[in-house]
Protein backbone atom coordinates (compact mmCIF):
# COMPACT_ATOMS: atom_id res chain seq x y z
CA UNK A 1 0.00 0.00 0.00
CA UNK A 2 2.56 2.19 1.01
CA UNK A 3 4.78 1.49 -2.39
CA UNK A 4 1.66 2.13 -4.18
CA UNK A 5 1.38 5.69 -2.40
CA UNK A 6 4.77 6.22 -3.32
CA UNK A 7 3.63 5.82 -7.19
CA UNK A 8 1.09 7.72 -7.21
CA UNK A 9 2.25 10.65 -5.62
CA UNK A 10 5.17 10.09 -8.73
CA UNK A 11 3.17 9.79 -11.32
CA UNK A 12 0.93 13.11 -9.85
CA UNK A 13 4.41 15.25 -10.54
CA UNK A 14 3.60 17.50 -13.60
CA UNK A 15 6.73 18.91 -15.99
CA UNK A 16 4.64 19.43 -19.32
CA UNK A 17 6.90 17.71 -21.27
CA UNK A 18 4.46 18.07 -24.34
CA UNK A 19 1.94 21.11 -23.25
CA UNK A 20 3.62 24.57 -22.31
CA UNK A 21 4.44 25.77 -18.50
CA UNK A 22 1.44 27.46 -17.41
CA UNK A 23 1.83 30.56 -15.96
CA UNK A 24 0.52 29.63 -12.16
CA UNK A 25 3.84 27.11 -12.15
CA UNK A 26 6.57 30.00 -13.43
CA UNK A 27 9.28 30.64 -11.62
CA UNK A 28 11.31 33.20 -9.80
CA UNK A 29 14.89 34.42 -10.24
CA UNK A 30 16.32 32.84 -7.04
CA UNK A 31 15.14 29.31 -8.45
CA UNK A 32 17.49 29.91 -11.18
CA UNK A 33 20.23 31.62 -9.79
CA UNK A 34 20.54 28.76 -6.90
CA UNK A 35 19.85 25.87 -10.06
CA UNK A 36 22.87 27.54 -12.31
CA UNK A 37 25.46 28.56 -9.53
CA UNK A 38 24.96 24.51 -8.44
CA UNK A 39 25.22 23.28 -11.85
CA UNK A 40 28.04 25.41 -13.19
CA UNK A 41 30.04 24.59 -9.59
CA UNK A 42 30.43 21.08 -10.72
CA UNK A 43 32.77 18.00 -9.87
CA UNK A 44 34.16 18.40 -13.34
CA UNK A 45 35.89 21.94 -12.06
CA UNK A 46 38.41 19.80 -10.25
CA UNK A 47 39.51 18.28 -13.01
CA UNK A 48 39.28 21.67 -15.50
CA UNK A 49 41.20 23.80 -13.37
CA UNK A 50 43.89 21.40 -13.48
CA UNK A 51 43.83 20.69 -16.85
CA UNK A 52 44.88 24.71 -17.37
CA UNK A 53 47.57 24.24 -15.18
CA UNK A 54 48.67 20.98 -16.76
CA UNK A 55 48.42 22.78 -20.67
CA UNK A 56 50.83 26.18 -19.82
CA UNK A 57 48.55 28.50 -19.84
CA UNK A 58 50.01 31.71 -18.44
CA UNK A 59 48.57 33.59 -15.83
CA UNK A 60 47.79 36.59 -17.93
CA UNK A 61 45.82 34.19 -20.45
CA UNK A 62 43.87 32.55 -17.89
CA UNK A 63 42.49 35.71 -16.67
CA UNK A 64 42.23 37.74 -19.25
CA UNK A 65 40.31 34.22 -21.16
CA UNK A 66 38.46 32.96 -18.79
CA UNK A 67 36.69 37.08 -18.65
CA UNK A 68 36.23 37.06 -21.90
CA UNK A 69 34.77 33.49 -22.56
CA UNK A 70 32.69 33.71 -19.61
CA UNK A 71 31.00 36.85 -20.32
CA UNK A 72 30.18 35.43 -24.36
CA UNK A 73 28.66 32.11 -22.64
CA UNK A 74 26.54 34.39 -20.41
CA UNK A 75 25.44 36.28 -23.27
CA UNK A 76 24.78 33.11 -25.13
CA UNK A 77 22.31 32.09 -23.02
CA UNK A 78 20.53 35.66 -22.09
CA UNK A 79 20.09 36.41 -25.72
CA UNK A 80 19.81 33.54 -27.57
CA UNK A 81 18.21 30.77 -25.15
CA UNK A 82 16.57 32.54 -22.50
CA UNK A 83 14.16 34.88 -25.04
CA UNK A 84 13.13 31.56 -27.22
CA UNK A 85 12.56 29.49 -23.84
CA UNK A 86 9.92 31.77 -22.64
CA UNK A 87 8.77 32.50 -25.72
CA UNK A 88 7.41 28.98 -26.33
CA UNK A 89 7.66 27.77 -23.13
CA UNK A 90 8.22 23.98 -24.58
CA UNK A 91 10.77 21.76 -23.65
CA UNK A 92 13.67 21.59 -26.40
CA UNK A 93 12.60 18.28 -27.26
CA UNK A 94 8.41 18.85 -28.20
CA UNK A 95 10.20 22.41 -29.94
CA UNK A 96 11.80 20.08 -32.03
CA UNK A 97 9.48 17.86 -32.86
CA UNK A 98 7.06 20.62 -34.22
CA UNK A 99 10.15 21.49 -36.51
CA UNK A 100 11.96 18.27 -37.68
CA UNK A 101 8.93 15.54 -37.16
CA UNK A 102 8.88 13.14 -34.53
CA UNK A 103 11.42 10.45 -36.85
CA UNK A 104 14.12 12.96 -36.86
CA UNK A 105 13.63 14.10 -33.13
CA UNK A 106 13.82 10.31 -32.13
CA UNK A 107 17.13 10.18 -33.97
CA UNK A 108 18.38 13.19 -31.85
CA UNK A 109 16.81 12.75 -28.17
CA UNK A 110 18.75 9.01 -28.65
CA UNK A 111 21.84 10.71 -29.07
CA UNK A 112 21.10 13.53 -26.74
CA UNK A 113 19.61 11.34 -23.93
CA UNK A 114 23.27 8.97 -24.02
CA UNK A 115 25.57 12.08 -23.97
CA UNK A 116 23.39 13.25 -20.97
CA UNK A 117 24.00 9.79 -19.70
CA UNK A 118 27.99 10.09 -19.93
CA UNK A 119 27.91 13.22 -19.00
CA UNK A 120 26.11 12.80 -15.39
CA UNK A 121 28.52 9.62 -14.99
CA UNK A 122 31.64 11.55 -15.05
CA UNK A 123 29.71 13.68 -12.75
CA UNK A 124 28.84 10.57 -10.60
CA UNK A 125 32.39 9.24 -11.31
CA UNK A 126 33.75 12.40 -9.73
CA UNK A 127 31.68 12.13 -6.86
CA UNK A 128 32.70 8.84 -6.08
CA UNK A 129 36.42 9.53 -6.06
CA UNK A 130 35.93 11.56 -2.87
CA UNK A 131 33.05 9.20 -1.38
CA UNK A 132 35.90 6.60 -0.83
CA UNK A 133 38.16 8.72 0.84
CA UNK A 134 36.84 8.31 4.73
CA UNK A 135 36.13 4.18 3.93
CA UNK A 136 39.45 4.16 2.68
CA UNK A 137 38.32 2.75 -0.75
CA UNK A 138 41.07 2.01 -3.15
CA UNK A 139 39.72 4.71 -6.00
CA UNK A 140 40.74 4.37 -9.51
CA UNK A 141 43.79 7.20 -10.44
CA UNK A 142 43.35 9.01 -13.57
CA UNK A 143 44.91 6.54 -15.40
CA UNK A 144 42.23 3.97 -14.52
CA UNK A 145 40.19 3.05 -17.66
CA UNK A 146 38.80 -0.08 -16.33
CA UNK A 147 36.55 -0.47 -12.73
CA UNK A 148 38.89 -1.15 -9.71
CA UNK A 149 36.81 -3.18 -7.99
CA UNK A 150 34.05 -4.07 -6.01
CA UNK A 151 34.33 -1.33 -3.52
CA UNK A 152 34.70 1.50 -6.46
CA UNK A 153 31.55 -0.34 -7.69
CA UNK A 154 29.56 -0.59 -4.54
CA UNK A 155 30.33 3.43 -3.95
CA UNK A 156 29.45 4.77 -7.95
CA UNK A 157 26.22 2.39 -7.20
CA UNK A 158 25.65 4.03 -3.66
CA UNK A 159 26.20 7.82 -5.38
CA UNK A 160 24.19 7.16 -8.33
CA UNK A 161 20.92 5.86 -6.35
CA UNK A 162 20.51 9.14 -4.45
CA UNK A 163 21.29 11.01 -7.54
CA UNK A 164 18.77 9.02 -9.74
CA UNK A 165 16.10 9.74 -6.72
CA UNK A 166 16.50 13.28 -6.74
CA UNK A 167 16.11 13.94 -10.46
CA UNK A 168 13.18 10.94 -10.61
CA UNK A 169 11.22 13.64 -7.96
CA UNK A 170 11.37 16.14 -10.53
CA UNK A 171 12.63 20.02 -11.43
CA UNK A 172 11.09 21.51 -7.86
CA UNK A 173 13.66 19.01 -6.05
CA UNK A 174 16.64 19.23 -7.80
CA UNK A 175 16.12 23.13 -7.92
CA UNK A 176 15.72 23.05 -3.48
CA UNK A 177 18.87 20.96 -3.31
CA UNK A 178 20.86 23.24 -5.86
CA UNK A 179 19.24 26.48 -3.61
CA UNK A 180 20.74 24.70 -0.47
CA UNK A 181 24.13 23.44 -1.54
CA UNK A 182 25.28 26.38 -4.09
CA UNK A 183 26.22 29.02 -1.45
CA UNK A 184 28.25 26.79 1.04
CA UNK A 185 29.53 24.85 -2.08
CA UNK A 186 31.73 28.26 -3.63
CA UNK A 187 32.62 28.71 -0.25
CA UNK A 188 34.17 25.64 0.06
CA UNK A 189 36.43 25.52 -2.94
CA UNK A 190 37.65 29.63 -2.34
CA UNK A 191 38.42 28.28 1.35
CA UNK A 192 40.27 25.32 0.19
CA UNK A 193 41.99 27.45 -2.31
CA UNK A 194 43.17 29.57 0.20
CA UNK A 195 44.39 27.09 2.84
CA UNK A 196 46.38 25.74 -0.49
CA UNK A 197 48.00 28.96 -0.72
CA UNK A 198 50.85 27.98 2.03
CA UNK A 199 52.12 25.23 0.50
CA UNK A 200 52.85 26.99 -2.33
CA UNK A 201 54.67 29.92 -0.34
CA UNK A 202 52.00 32.30 -0.98
CA UNK A 203 51.66 33.93 3.00
CA UNK A 204 50.23 37.52 1.76
CA UNK A 205 48.07 38.32 -0.76
CA UNK A 206 50.48 40.58 -2.81
CA UNK A 207 52.59 37.64 -3.45
CA UNK A 208 49.69 35.82 -5.21
CA UNK A 209 50.20 37.23 -8.79
CA UNK A 210 54.06 36.52 -8.64
CA UNK A 211 54.01 33.43 -7.23
CA UNK A 212 50.99 31.91 -9.08
CA UNK A 213 52.81 33.21 -12.17
CA UNK A 214 56.18 31.76 -11.02
CA UNK A 215 54.75 28.03 -9.73
CA UNK A 216 50.79 27.54 -10.92
CA UNK A 217 50.11 29.04 -14.62
CA UNK A 218 54.01 29.13 -15.49
CA UNK A 219 53.09 29.28 -18.94
CA UNK A 220 54.64 25.95 -19.57
CA UNK A 221 53.08 22.93 -20.07
CA UNK A 222 53.53 19.44 -19.07
CA UNK A 223 55.46 17.02 -20.89
CA UNK A 224 53.18 15.62 -23.82
CA UNK A 225 50.75 18.50 -23.61
CA UNK A 226 50.08 21.25 -26.32
CA UNK A 227 50.29 24.66 -24.87
CA UNK A 228 47.27 26.48 -24.62
CA UNK A 229 47.23 30.41 -25.21
CA UNK A 230 44.08 33.27 -24.09
CA UNK A 231 42.39 31.92 -27.58
CA UNK A 232 41.97 27.98 -25.76
CA UNK A 233 41.00 29.61 -22.64
CA UNK A 234 38.68 32.04 -23.72
CA UNK A 235 37.06 29.64 -26.64
CA UNK A 236 36.82 26.71 -23.81
CA UNK A 237 34.81 28.75 -21.57
CA UNK A 238 32.51 30.38 -24.22
CA UNK A 239 31.81 26.76 -25.57
CA UNK A 240 32.42 24.34 -22.74
CA UNK A 241 28.32 24.62 -22.36
CA UNK A 242 27.68 25.08 -26.30
CA UNK A 243 25.36 22.48 -26.07
CA UNK A 244 23.03 23.96 -23.12
CA UNK A 245 23.08 27.75 -24.56
CA UNK A 246 23.54 27.62 -28.30
CA UNK A 247 22.76 24.43 -28.80
CA UNK A 248 19.11 25.39 -26.83
CA UNK A 249 19.26 22.09 -24.29
CA UNK A 250 18.49 24.69 -21.55
CA UNK A 251 15.45 25.70 -23.17
CA UNK A 252 14.09 22.44 -20.98
CA UNK A 253 14.88 24.33 -17.96
CA UNK A 254 14.88 27.98 -18.88
CA UNK A 255 10.81 27.38 -19.94
CA UNK A 256 9.23 27.89 -16.24
CA UNK A 257 11.69 31.13 -16.27
CA UNK A 258 9.12 34.42 -15.65
CA UNK A 259 11.22 36.67 -17.45
CA UNK A 260 13.60 36.11 -20.41
CA UNK A 261 16.37 38.52 -18.32
CA UNK A 262 16.92 35.51 -16.01
CA UNK A 263 18.86 34.00 -18.61
CA UNK A 264 21.80 36.28 -16.98
CA UNK A 265 21.04 34.03 -13.63
CA UNK A 266 23.77 31.98 -15.78
CA UNK A 267 26.47 34.32 -14.80
CA UNK A 268 26.13 33.05 -10.88
CA UNK A 269 27.24 29.84 -12.03
CA UNK A 270 29.79 30.80 -14.80
CA UNK A 271 31.49 33.10 -12.80
CA UNK A 272 31.81 31.64 -9.22
CA UNK A 273 31.93 27.78 -11.05
CA UNK A 274 34.06 28.68 -14.41
CA UNK A 275 35.99 31.26 -12.75
CA UNK A 276 36.96 30.94 -9.41
CA UNK A 277 36.08 27.11 -9.27
CA UNK A 278 38.81 26.92 -12.02
CA UNK A 279 41.32 28.90 -10.55
CA UNK A 280 40.85 27.46 -6.93
CA UNK A 281 41.22 23.79 -8.67
CA UNK A 282 44.08 24.76 -10.24
CA UNK A 283 45.93 25.79 -6.96
CA UNK A 284 44.93 22.96 -5.64
CA UNK A 285 46.66 21.04 -8.43
CA UNK A 286 49.30 23.18 -8.23
CA UNK A 287 49.65 22.62 -4.51
CA UNK A 288 49.52 18.99 -4.62
CA UNK A 289 52.19 18.82 -6.65
CA UNK A 290 50.29 18.26 -9.87
CA UNK A 291 47.93 15.52 -8.71
CA UNK A 292 44.46 15.86 -10.06
CA UNK A 293 42.04 13.19 -8.63
CA UNK A 294 39.35 15.52 -7.05
CA UNK A 295 38.62 13.67 -4.24
CA UNK A 296 42.39 13.59 -2.59
CA UNK A 297 43.25 16.96 -3.75
CA UNK A 298 40.43 18.95 -1.97
CA UNK A 299 40.54 16.49 1.02
CA UNK A 300 43.98 17.48 1.52
CA UNK A 301 43.42 21.70 1.35
CA UNK A 302 39.91 21.12 3.30
CA UNK A 303 39.43 18.13 4.90
CA UNK A 304 36.10 16.41 5.34
CA UNK A 305 34.34 19.40 4.20
CA UNK A 306 36.66 19.30 0.43
CA UNK A 307 35.58 16.26 0.42
CA UNK A 308 32.11 16.67 0.93
CA UNK A 309 32.29 19.50 -1.33
CA UNK A 310 33.82 17.28 -4.29
CA UNK A 311 30.60 15.00 -3.49
CA UNK A 312 27.77 17.59 -3.63
CA UNK A 313 29.78 19.14 -6.70
CA UNK A 314 29.42 16.30 -8.41
CA UNK A 315 25.77 15.60 -7.19
CA UNK A 316 24.22 19.28 -8.27
CA UNK A 317 25.33 18.24 -11.82
CA UNK A 318 24.35 14.86 -12.31
CA UNK A 319 21.05 15.92 -10.81
CA UNK A 320 19.79 18.50 -13.81
CA UNK A 321 21.54 16.47 -16.22
CA UNK A 322 19.58 13.17 -15.66
CA UNK A 323 16.52 15.38 -15.40
CA UNK A 324 17.80 16.32 -18.83
CA UNK A 325 18.30 12.80 -19.95
CA UNK A 326 15.16 11.43 -18.60
CA UNK A 327 13.71 14.77 -20.68
CA UNK A 328 15.16 13.59 -23.86
CA UNK A 329 14.57 9.95 -23.60
CA UNK A 330 10.77 10.37 -22.70
CA UNK A 331 10.85 12.29 -26.39
CA UNK A 332 10.72 9.40 -27.89
CA UNK A 333 8.61 7.62 -25.57
CA UNK A 334 5.94 9.94 -24.50
CA UNK A 335 3.81 7.56 -22.96
CA UNK A 336 5.96 6.27 -20.20
CA UNK A 337 5.50 8.72 -17.11
CA UNK A 338 9.24 10.85 -16.75
CA UNK A 339 10.03 9.50 -13.32
CA UNK A 340 10.12 5.65 -14.62
CA UNK A 341 12.05 7.10 -17.87
CA UNK A 342 14.57 8.87 -15.21
CA UNK A 343 14.76 6.05 -13.64
CA UNK A 344 16.35 3.91 -15.92
CA UNK A 345 18.33 6.56 -17.36
CA UNK A 346 20.01 6.98 -13.81
CA UNK A 347 20.69 3.21 -14.29
CA UNK A 348 22.43 3.54 -17.38
CA UNK A 349 24.72 6.37 -16.08
CA UNK A 350 25.75 4.80 -13.11
CA UNK A 351 26.78 2.06 -15.10
CA UNK A 352 28.63 4.32 -16.99
CA UNK A 353 30.35 5.81 -13.58
CA UNK A 354 31.56 2.77 -13.15
CA UNK A 355 34.39 3.17 -15.98
CA UNK A 356 37.02 6.03 -14.95
CA UNK A 357 37.66 6.41 -18.42
CA UNK A 358 34.55 8.56 -18.30
CA UNK A 359 36.38 11.42 -16.50
CA UNK A 360 39.90 10.70 -18.17
CA UNK A 361 38.12 11.10 -21.69
CA UNK A 362 35.78 14.37 -20.30
CA UNK A 363 37.27 17.03 -21.87
CA UNK A 364 37.01 15.56 -25.60
CA UNK A 365 33.02 13.90 -25.06
CA UNK A 366 32.58 17.58 -23.54
CA UNK A 367 33.74 19.21 -26.64
CA UNK A 368 31.94 16.77 -28.52
CA UNK A 369 28.81 16.87 -27.28
CA UNK A 370 28.42 20.12 -27.38
CA UNK A 371 29.27 20.19 -31.00
CA UNK A 372 26.89 17.17 -31.87
CA UNK A 373 23.79 19.33 -30.41
CA UNK A 374 24.87 22.93 -31.66
CA UNK A 375 23.13 22.40 -34.83
CA UNK A 376 19.34 21.81 -33.59
CA UNK A 377 20.02 24.96 -31.60
CA UNK A 378 20.66 27.15 -34.45
CA UNK A 379 17.74 25.46 -36.02
CA UNK A 380 15.33 26.59 -33.61
CA UNK A 381 16.93 30.33 -33.76
CA UNK A 382 16.47 30.49 -37.17
CA UNK A 383 12.98 29.12 -37.02
CA UNK A 384 11.81 31.32 -34.33
CA UNK A 385 13.59 34.13 -35.79
CA UNK A 386 14.66 34.28 -39.52
CA UNK A 387 11.90 32.53 -41.21
CA UNK A 388 8.80 34.30 -40.31
CA UNK A 389 10.56 37.36 -42.06
CA UNK A 390 11.94 35.46 -44.94
CA UNK A 391 7.52 34.41 -45.22
CA UNK A 392 8.22 30.64 -44.34
CA UNK A 393 6.28 28.79 -42.43
CA UNK A 394 8.32 27.95 -38.59
CA UNK A 395 7.11 24.64 -37.06
CA UNK A 396 7.19 23.67 -40.69
CA UNK A 397 6.93 19.34 -39.77
CA UNK A 398 3.86 20.34 -37.32
CA UNK A 399 2.27 21.99 -40.12
CA UNK A 400 2.78 19.63 -42.77
CA UNK A 401 2.15 16.49 -40.60
CA UNK A 402 5.67 15.46 -41.54
CA UNK A 403 7.16 12.62 -39.56
CA UNK A 404 10.70 13.38 -40.75
CA UNK A 405 11.78 16.59 -42.17
CA UNK A 406 14.48 17.04 -44.82
CA UNK A 407 15.59 21.01 -43.87
CA UNK A 408 17.16 20.33 -40.50
CA UNK A 409 18.22 16.80 -41.09
CA UNK A 410 20.29 17.90 -43.79
CA UNK A 411 21.70 20.68 -41.62
CA UNK A 412 22.24 18.79 -38.63
CA UNK A 413 24.31 16.23 -40.44
CA UNK A 414 26.33 18.56 -43.35
CA UNK A 415 27.36 20.76 -40.55
CA UNK A 416 28.74 18.03 -38.48
CA UNK A 417 30.68 16.54 -41.75
CA UNK A 418 31.73 19.84 -42.53
CA UNK A 419 32.92 20.29 -38.94
CA UNK A 420 34.69 16.96 -38.90
CA UNK A 421 36.59 17.66 -42.37
CA UNK A 422 37.50 21.07 -40.74
CA UNK A 423 38.95 19.15 -37.57
CA UNK A 424 40.66 16.30 -39.83
CA UNK A 425 42.31 18.01 -42.57
CA UNK A 426 43.00 21.86 -41.01
CA UNK A 427 43.63 19.79 -37.59
CA UNK A 428 41.42 22.80 -35.89
CA UNK A 429 40.18 21.95 -32.56
CA UNK A 430 36.87 20.90 -31.73
CA UNK A 431 36.67 24.08 -28.91
CA UNK A 432 36.87 26.57 -31.94
CA UNK A 433 34.78 24.95 -34.21
CA UNK A 434 31.39 25.75 -32.58
CA UNK A 435 31.04 29.20 -34.00
CA UNK A 436 31.82 28.69 -37.55
CA UNK A 437 29.86 25.45 -36.94
CA UNK A 438 26.92 27.34 -35.57
CA UNK A 439 26.52 30.05 -38.56
CA UNK A 440 26.99 26.93 -40.86
CA UNK A 441 24.41 25.19 -39.86
CA UNK A 442 22.42 28.87 -39.48
CA UNK A 443 22.85 29.37 -43.58
CA UNK A 444 22.30 25.39 -44.12
CA UNK A 445 18.94 25.56 -42.32
CA UNK A 446 17.92 28.79 -44.33
CA UNK A 447 18.79 27.75 -47.54
CA UNK A 448 17.16 24.06 -47.22
CA UNK A 449 14.03 25.57 -46.10
CA UNK A 450 13.44 27.78 -48.53
CA UNK A 451 14.35 25.11 -51.12
CA UNK A 452 11.94 22.58 -49.16
CA UNK A 453 9.17 25.08 -48.52
CA UNK A 454 9.19 26.40 -52.07
CA UNK A 455 9.35 22.64 -53.61
CA UNK A 456 6.02 21.51 -51.44
CA UNK A 457 4.48 24.70 -52.90
CA UNK A 458 5.23 23.90 -56.35
CA UNK A 459 3.80 20.04 -56.08
CA UNK A 460 0.89 21.51 -54.64
CA UNK A 461 0.21 24.49 -57.29
CA UNK A 462 0.58 21.68 -60.00
CA UNK A 463 -1.75 19.03 -59.12
CA UNK A 464 -4.16 18.87 -60.93
CA UNK B 1 12.40 31.32 15.22
CA UNK B 2 12.98 31.34 11.82
CA UNK B 3 15.80 34.58 12.32
CA UNK B 4 17.38 32.14 14.66
CA UNK B 5 17.33 29.33 11.70
CA UNK B 6 18.53 31.99 9.36
CA UNK B 7 22.02 33.19 12.06
CA UNK B 8 22.63 29.95 12.76
CA UNK B 9 23.37 29.33 8.53
CA UNK B 10 25.09 32.61 8.33
CA UNK B 11 27.21 31.14 11.16
CA UNK B 12 27.60 28.10 8.95
CA UNK B 13 28.82 29.59 6.26
CA UNK B 14 31.29 32.09 8.37
CA UNK B 15 32.69 29.03 9.66
CA UNK B 16 33.37 27.32 6.04
CA UNK B 17 35.14 30.63 4.72
CA UNK B 18 36.68 32.31 7.77
CA UNK B 19 39.08 29.45 9.05
CA UNK B 20 41.26 28.69 5.70
CA UNK B 21 41.70 32.62 5.31
CA UNK B 22 42.47 32.38 9.29
CA UNK B 23 44.75 29.86 8.39
CA UNK B 24 46.24 31.47 5.46
CA UNK B 25 47.44 34.15 8.14
CA UNK B 26 48.98 31.74 10.29
CA UNK B 27 46.70 32.52 13.09
CA UNK B 28 45.24 28.81 13.14
CA UNK B 29 46.34 25.32 12.36
CA UNK B 30 45.60 23.91 9.61
CA UNK B 31 43.87 21.02 11.85
CA UNK B 32 41.80 23.79 13.48
CA UNK B 33 40.81 24.97 9.93
CA UNK B 34 39.65 21.78 8.91
CA UNK B 35 37.26 21.19 11.69
CA UNK B 36 35.57 24.16 12.06
CA UNK B 37 35.17 24.02 8.33
CA UNK B 38 33.42 20.48 9.18
CA UNK B 39 31.55 22.44 11.45
CA UNK B 40 30.69 25.39 9.59
CA UNK B 41 29.33 22.27 6.89
CA UNK B 42 27.32 20.76 9.22
CA UNK B 43 25.15 23.86 10.73
CA UNK B 44 24.65 24.83 6.66
CA UNK B 45 23.39 21.46 5.41
CA UNK B 46 21.17 21.14 8.91
CA UNK B 47 19.68 24.77 8.83
CA UNK B 48 19.25 26.42 5.69
CA UNK B 49 17.01 23.63 4.12
CA UNK B 50 14.19 24.74 6.60
CA UNK B 51 14.25 28.07 5.89
CA UNK B 52 15.31 28.23 2.24
CA UNK B 53 12.90 26.47 0.10
CA UNK B 54 9.99 27.01 2.82
CA UNK B 55 8.19 29.69 0.57
CA UNK B 56 7.80 30.09 -3.35
CA UNK B 57 9.39 33.17 -3.85
CA UNK B 58 7.59 36.05 -6.24
CA UNK B 59 10.66 37.66 -7.51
Amino acid sequence: MKDKSVVDKLNSIEEYERTPVPSSKLKGLRSFLGMYAGEHTAGTEFVIGPLFVAHGVSIGALFSGLIVGNILAVLSWAYITSPIATGVRETLYFKLEKICGRKLVVIYNLVNGMMFCFLAGSMMAVSATAVGIPFNIAMPELGDWLPTGPGWIITVFAVGSVMTLVAMLGYEQVSKFANVAAPWMILVFIAAAFAALPELGITSLDDFWAVADAKIWTGIPAEGQSKFTFWHVMFFAWFCNMAMHIGMADMSILRYAKKWQYGFSSATGIFLGHFVAWIASGILCAAAAGAIAPGPIAYSAAGTAGAICVIVAGWTTANPTIYRAGLAIQGIMPKVRRWKVTLVVGLITTLAACFPALVMMLLDFVALYGLVLMPMGAVIFIDYYILPKLKLKQNYAEHKGLGFYWAPAFTWFATLALCLILNMTLGIEIFFLGLPGWFLAASFYIVASRLMQQKSATQLQSAP
Amino acid sequence: MKTIVKILSLIGLVLTLLPAILYFYDYISADLHKQLMLCGTLIWFVSAPLWMNKSQEAS
